[in-house]
Parts: structure tokens; C-alpha cells; sequence
């Protein structure tokens, strides 16, 4: 019944073994930023290095910018501290702003948070709007970066123009319209519109297939292009009376009592799959994203997306870079925001990665890589997003306007398309948590 | 049994009483050089307070870091659970008292929190407890390449929660993941594991269960082979079969060990964070978009971190300390009993 002695010998070193090999993978599985990174700044042979805190794929990196600078200024290392998921980003970035120590020398702003920055952090940036010219940017770009008084904390890096990328196969198979100019057409305007040929798609549907990843994408998508949001220009709440919402919540619910709707969830595992299995047809689709659906259909999908212009014109995601006042290094910092941000390496972040830029003038001569246009069938990406660019209204964005937005996409959205709620069981629950995010 | 009890006991009076009423053969036995000359001198004084500050001197790194990283993180979120403290503005802080308190105790979301915490709790420890000595039982038998099957069943502790996790996703995805397509042979509708309330429970715990089951059962492994042979031998003797000898044997030996893996297992149960969190995807700390698994750890996320709302974070994180305390006086109780009844 018992094993020998030898056993149990073998079965400590065995558990000492297992024990020395969980702490490794523990230390593997932690965030690889460390925060206190520019403590080495300024010495090393006169060297100064400088570091960026940024969330997800910013594609600095990927397009080489950092390299050309560090080229350009042989005394200056920049490193990139990376943490993959913005709702860790964010909470981090607030308390070492409020520490004043242990940011990074550029910290990057999501548009979701940079109301927050504007209202409760300015004083812990840098004016940025003195040291360029602001007239490059996009107006309401920087108008979201810029508190009441005139400072500008962040310079605008991309923006996210809206299109709809869909599968011409798919649409093939289901005897739709499959000229992309037609195709906007048929939807212009309005998403309830989009949604009917949605309705179109399902009734002669290939197999396994559906017409739209979820209903929330629509909503946010919607949203994108509506002027009011969640908040008024003074700042107060007002998600449920905004037309905007109601909108852009009309047209997703549409999506979601349907059976149009894949029933994903963005940016999770499934999603991704379903992008290679070829599991939906259409995606309401940022600038940002096409290097996405690109990355997750891989060669299987080449030639068979296309590129069609959006219902509305609409803006989803972006970000900005500040500087904050902990930094060390500001005058550099400041350089290096500046140059990042600037129209020429807007437009080389946009042929590597599709990043859209948010300064105009490097509209005309933006160049996507050639096989980006060969996997959306030759689709005119550049114009497509242009003109949705120009036409974005302003909008206003508030202090909790990502965790309200998280609150209906996630939480009403969700139930409505997964659990059979009705629209008014997920409008309830919504509210609910809304009202527990804003501590009413 | 008992005899070897009363030797415990009196190894232990004795190394009790041992420094106290036989001081010289004590301070020899410690082997500190020549015992001082006088009672009164400075070096036997020196010497004295050596003996009586050195231990205090060795174990106080302990102590000291548990004060700064236990303790006074301790203390100054009990002070933020009274106060309305915002992640945006951590500098103004304005006294609430127990308002925080008193939110929790009219919010839906915190007992809803308090029952997931219960439920996943108890249909993750218990299968998984049972399952780790049943296969302790088995890898406790004379097996070929007994190491292998030990090594296996501690790998999936030695992976991270994050890895398994993400792995669970994908099986459980309702359309297209593995297990709904299993299910498929057998005719059952494919089950939406992640937007249902027992569906959802269920994969969470299974998640939990796959790590922490082979690391239990090593544990009741290391127990069972402390359980001296003889006890199987005159229970063999007396006609046990292999099943009685594991009912009134090897359960009671174990019991011990038992009740420290069911407090170990309880807390972490309460404390679930992980594996709910990244089965939740992108927001994972609502728990689902009905917060079906949303523990009190993800609530207390949610609220801190997500929402920045600090002050009521603090005071979930005091509640659940608070609950864990009940739980380990439930603990101390049946221990107590037990060890009456034994």
C-alpha cells in the first residue's frame, strides 16, 4: 500500500520542483512594463532616455518611428512601456499622475479617458497647445484634448473614421449587391437602413453564417456618428434624454431581437475565430480595425473583404499623447510628442498599421500597404475614410463616459442579445448600472 | 495511538520547562562559550538580554514587513471605506462615515456578488476536494512510473491562471467551442456558457477544479503516506477490504489534513478573482452581462478600478475581510469539535 521512502524523497524534490517552476511562470505572466524605467534617464554616456506608456498596438514601433528618431537624435533611447488592456492602463496611469512619480515620459490618452484627464488631471500635463500649431489637427480633435481655459494636454494621434467592411463571398452567396459604391448606397444615412439589408442577407444566408458580429458594434458605430452623447457641452449626464443614444440604441436593438447577429463579443477569443472561420459577414469598421480583421482572417480571407463607405459618418476610438509634469526629461518628452504626432509619421503609422491620422494634411498622400489593399479588394481605404473624416461631428465626451458606454454595450446590449431580454429589460438594467457607476 | 500522544506530550512539558528550571544545563546545552562569572556583571547582563532580545531580533523581518505591506494597507483602507475618495482625485478625501457601508448593504449588485461568491465557492471546493482524495487514494497504490502520474497531476496548478483560463474560453464559446459540439452528438442545444447563470457558475468552478484538484490531492498524497503502515496492516488483519480501510483508516487519519485544505480552499474560494475575470473577456469585471459571476473579488475591482470609485471599494474590501474572519471562527468551532468527539 505504501510507496518506499525513496518515493516520498522523490515526491519533495518533486513538489519543490513544481513550486520553483510556478513562481517562474507567475513571473512570466506579469505585465512587462516596470514604471520605474527612467530612473536610468540621463546618465548612460549622456544618453536620455525617454519612455512611452502606451496601451495595446499603437504601432509606433511597428512602423519604425522610434528607430528614425533615435537616428535622427543619436542621444536620445526611447522604450516603449506596453500594457495590453486599457481598463489596466488607465487606473495605473491615474494614480502615478496623482503620485507624481513613476509615469512614463509620453503617456498615452484613450479617447474614452481623455475627458477625465481634461477635467480632473490637467494640471498634471504639460501645455502641449503652445508648443505647435494647432490648426494641423483635426478641430474637434483637439477640442477633446483641451480643457476650458485653453490648455491643450494631449497632442491627437489617430482617429477612427467609420466604414463597413463586409464579405463580398458572403454577399455573393446571398444575392446581395456586391459593388461597395452601390452597396453605400443602399444604407446611406441611416443604420436602420443597414440593418434591412442585414435582413436581406439572413433570408438566403450561406450556411453557419450571420450578417453582423453584434449588436453592440452597431451601437457604438451608431453612436460614433451622433453629436450628443452622454454628456451635455457642461459637462452634466444626460445618456438617457440624449438623441444620440436613443439613436444609435434603436438601431442595435434592431440587430439584436433579430437573428442577424453573430451574438460576439469584441476583441474576445471567439471573435477573433470567427473572423478566420469566416462567421460573419460585415463589421462596422474603424480605421483601426482593418489591420485587425486583416491579422485575424489571415491568407484565408484575401481578396474576399471589401470596403464599403459607413451609413453616417462617425468616429470610434483614437488616442492622444501627453506629457506628463512628473516627467524628467520634458523638453525632450515635448520633441518626441511633437514629432510622433506630426503629419508625416501620422501617414507612415497608417501605411504599417491603417492607424488614421487625425492632422489633415497628410491626408493627401497617405499610402496603405500593398497587400492591405490587396486583401480588401483593391478598395479605395483612403478615400473611404477621408471623407467620413471630414464630416465627423464634434462630440462631447464626459468623465464616466467609458464605464456609461461599457454599462449599455456590455450589460443592456448584452442581455437583450444573449439572454432574450426584452429592450426594455436591458434598457432597465442599463439604468441600474449606470446609476451604480455614477454613485446615484 | 495514545501512547505515542503521551510521548508527544511529554517531549513538549518537558522542552517547556526545560530552560526555566534547569537555567545552567540550558545556557550549556546552547553552547554559548564559558557561562559568565557573576550574576551581576556587565557581561552576564549583555549575555541576558542577547538571549532574551535575539529571538525577537530574528524573527522580526517578518513582522516588519508584514506591518508594512499588511498592516498598514490594512488599516488605511479601513480609513478609505469611510471617506468618498475618487481614483481621478486620490488627494480630496471627505469623511462619509458608514455611508459606503450602508450602500453595500441597499446594493443589489453587492449581495448578488455575495451569493455568486457562495455558490461558484461551494460547487468548486467540494467536487474538487473529493476528487483530490479519491486520486490521492489511487496514486497512493503501487503504481509503474508513479512519479509520471504525480508530475501530471500538478501541472495544471503550475500553469497560469491566465493561460487556462483563456483556453476555457475557447472550449466554452457558445458557437463553435468544443464542448458545445460534443454536446451536439448527444442532441443538447448548445448551452450559452457565458451569458447563463448556472452555465456560466459552472464553467468558472470547472476552471478552478482543473487547477487546484491535483494540487489537493498531492497534499492528501503527502498526509496518506505519513499514516504508518502497521494500522493497514491489523485493519487487513481484521478482514478490512481495501474500501473499509479507506473509510476508517485512511478518512480519519486524514482528517487534519483534511480541514486545513477545506479553510485553504474557502478562502481562496472567497477571494475568486482570476479565472472569473478573464473568462469574462473584455469586461470581465461585471461578470457577465447579468453579473451571474461576478464574485465580491470582481465587484471590488469593478468599483475601484473601473468605475474609481475607491471609498466603497475599501469598504467591500473590510467586508470581505470581515467575512473571512466568521468563516475561520466557523472553522475554529468544528475544529474544536472534532478534536472532542476524536
Amino acid at each position: 500500500m505504501r510507496t518506499s521512502t525513496r518515493g516520498s524523497r522523490r515526491l519533495m524534490a518533486l513538489a519543490a520542483v513544481a513550486a520553483l517552476t510556478t513562481g517562474l511562470l507567475a513571473g512570466c505572466a506579469e505585465d512587462s512594463d516596470d514604471g520605474s524605467s527612467n530612473s536610468d534617464g540621463g546618465s548612460g554616456g549622456g544618453k536620455t532616455t525617454l519612455t512611452i506608456g502606451t496601451f495595446g498596438v499603437f504601432g509606433y514601433k511597428q512602423a519604425g518611428l522610434y528607430d528614425e528618431y533615435m537616428k535622427i537624435n543619436p542621444d536620445i533611447t526611447i522604450k516603449e512601456n506596453v500594457t495590453t488592456r486599457t481598463d489596466v492602463y488607465w487606473p495605473k496611469t491615474l494614480t502615478r499622475l496623482q503620485a507624481g512619480s513613476g509615469t512614463d515620459d509620453l503617456q498615452a490618452i484613450e479617447i474614452g479617458n481623455v475627458a477625465e484627464a481634461v477635467q480632473t488631471q490637467a494640471d498634471k500635463f504639460v501645455d502641449l497647445g503652445k508648443e505647435v500649431d494647432k490648426s494641423q489637427w483635426l478641430d474637434w480633435k483637439t477640442a477633446q484634448a483641451t480643457t476650458k481655459d485653453g490648455k491643450t494636454i494631449g497632442l491627437g494621434t489617430d482617429i477612427g473614421p467609420m466604414a463597413i467592411c463586409y464579405r463580398k463571398d458572403l454577399f455573393e452567396a446571398a444575392g446581395l449587391e456586391t459593388d461597395r459604391v452601390k452597396l453605400a448606397e443602399q444604407w446611406k444615412g441611416d443604420w436602420s437602413k443597414y440593418v434591412d439589408v442585414g435582413k436581406e442577407y439572413m433570408k438566403k444566408a450561406p450556411k453557419g453564417t450571420k450578417f453582423v458580429d453584434s449588436a453592440s458594434s452597431v451601437y457604438n458605430a451608431a453612436l460614433g456618428g451622433e453629436d450628443q452623447r452622454y454628456y451635455d457641452a457642461d459637462g452634466n449626464v444626460i445618456w438617457d434624454k440624449s438623441t444620440g443614444v436613443k439613436k444609435a440604441w434603436d438601431a442595435s436593438m434592431e440587430v439584436a431581437t433579430s437573428n442577424m447577429s453573430a451574438k460576439l463579443k469584441q476583441f474576445d477569443k471567439p471573435w477573433d475565430q470567427a473572423f478566420a472561420n469566416a462567421g460573419f459577414a460585415t463589421v462596422a469598421c474603424p480605421a483601426w480595425m482593418i489591420g485587425y480583421i486583416q491579422e485575424k482572417s489571415g491568407d484565408s480571407g484575401k481578396g474576399k473583404w471589401d470596403v464599403a463607405a459607413a451609413p453616417t459618418a462617425a468616429n470610434w476610438g483614437g488616442a492622444f499623447v501627453g506629457v506628463p509634469t512628473a516627467s524628467k526629461h520634458q523638453k525632450e518628452a515635448i520633441a518626441l510628442a511633437k514629432w510622433l504626432t506630426a503629419p508625416e509619421q501620422q501617414a507612415k503609422v497608417f501605411a504599417k498599421q491603417a492607424s488614421f491620422p487625425s492632422t489633415p494634411s497628410a491626408y493627401a498622400n497617405l499610402k496603405p500597404q500593398a497587400d492591405t489593399t490587396a486583401f480588401f479588394s483593391d478598395a479605395p481605404i483612403t478615400q473611404i475614410f477621408s471623407d467620413s473624416a471630414k464630416t465627423i461631428p464634434t462630440q462631447i465626451f464626459g468623465v464616466k463616459d467609458q464605464p456609461i458606454n461599457t454599462a449599455i454595450s456590455d450589460i443592456g446590449i448584452l442581455q437583450v442579445e444573449q439572454k432574450g431580454k426584452t429592450p426594455d429589460q436591458g434598457w432597465d438594467a442599463a439604468t441600474k448600472e449606470i446609476k451604480d457607476v455614477l454613485g446615484q | 495511538m495514545t501512547s505515542s500522544k503521551q510521548a508527544l506530550a511529554r517531549s513538549a512539558s518537558s522542552a517547556d520547562a526545560a530552560p526555566g528550571s534547569q537555567p545552567g544545563a540550558a545556557r550549556r546545552a546552547h553552547g554559548r562559550g564559558t557561562p559568565p562569572p557573576g550574576p551581576g556583571s556587565w557581561r552576564s547582563r549583555l549575555y541576558r538580554w542577547d538571549m532574551k532580545a535575539s529571538p525577537y531580533a530574528f524573527i522580526s523581518p517578518f513582522f516588519l514587513f508584514f506591518g508594512a505591506f499588511g498592516l498598514v494597507p490594512l488599516l488605511y483602507t479601513a480609513w478609505y471605506s469611510l471617506h468618498n475618495v475618487q481614483l481621478s482625485n486620490l488627494d480630496q478625501q471627505t469623511w462619509v462615515g458608514l455611508d459606503n457601508y450602508q450602500n453595500l448593504m441597499s446594493s443589489d449588485f453587492f449581495w448578488n456578488a455575495l451569493q455568486n461568491t457562495f455558490t461558484i465557492g461551494v460547487i468548486s471546493t467540494v467536487p474538487q476536494l473529493i476528487m483530490a482524495i479519491g486520486i490521492a487514494h489511487l496514486l497512493n497504490y503501487k503504481l509503474r512510473g508513479s512519479t509520471v502520474w504525480r508530475v501530471v497531476m500538478l501541472t495544471p496548478y503550475a500553469t497560469s491562471v491566465a493561460a487556462a483560463t483563456l483556453v476555457f474560453v475557447l472550449l466554452y464559446s457558445w458557437d463553435g467551442g468544443m464542448i458545445n459540439w460534443l454536446l451536439g452528438f448527444v442532441g443538447v442545444d448548445p448551452i450559452n456558457w457565458r451569458e447563463s447563470t448556472w452555465g456560466s457558475q459552472f464553467a468558472v468552478s470547472s476552471i478552478v477544479i482543473w487547477r487546484w484538484t491535483g494540487y489537493n490531492a498531492l497534499i492528501y498524497l503527502a498526509a496518506m503516506q505519513a499514516i504508518p503502515a502497521d494500522l493497514y496492516e491489523s485493519a487487513a488483519l481484521d478482514g478490512a477490504g481495501r474500501w473499509q480501510q479507506f473509510r476508517h483508516v485512511t478518512i480519519p487519519m486524514l482528517r487534519p489534513t483534511i480541514l486545513f485544505t477545506v479553510v485553504v480552499s474557502t478562502i481562496g474560494a472567497t477571494q475568486l478573482f482570476g479565472e472569473p475575470l478573464l473568462f469574462g473577456g473584455v469586461s470581465g469585471s461585471k461578470g457577465g452581462s447579468g453579473h451571474d459571476y461576478q464574485t465580491l473579488g470582481l465587484y471590488m475591482y469593478d468599483q475601484g478600478w473601473i468605475i474609481g470609485n475607491l471609498g466603497k471599494a475599501s469598504a467591500i474590501a473590510w467586508t470581505m475581510f470581515l467575512i473571512l474572519l466568521i468563516v475561520a471562527a466557523i472553522n475554529l468551532l468544528i475544529t474544536r469539535r472534532l478534536r472532542k468527539s476524536q
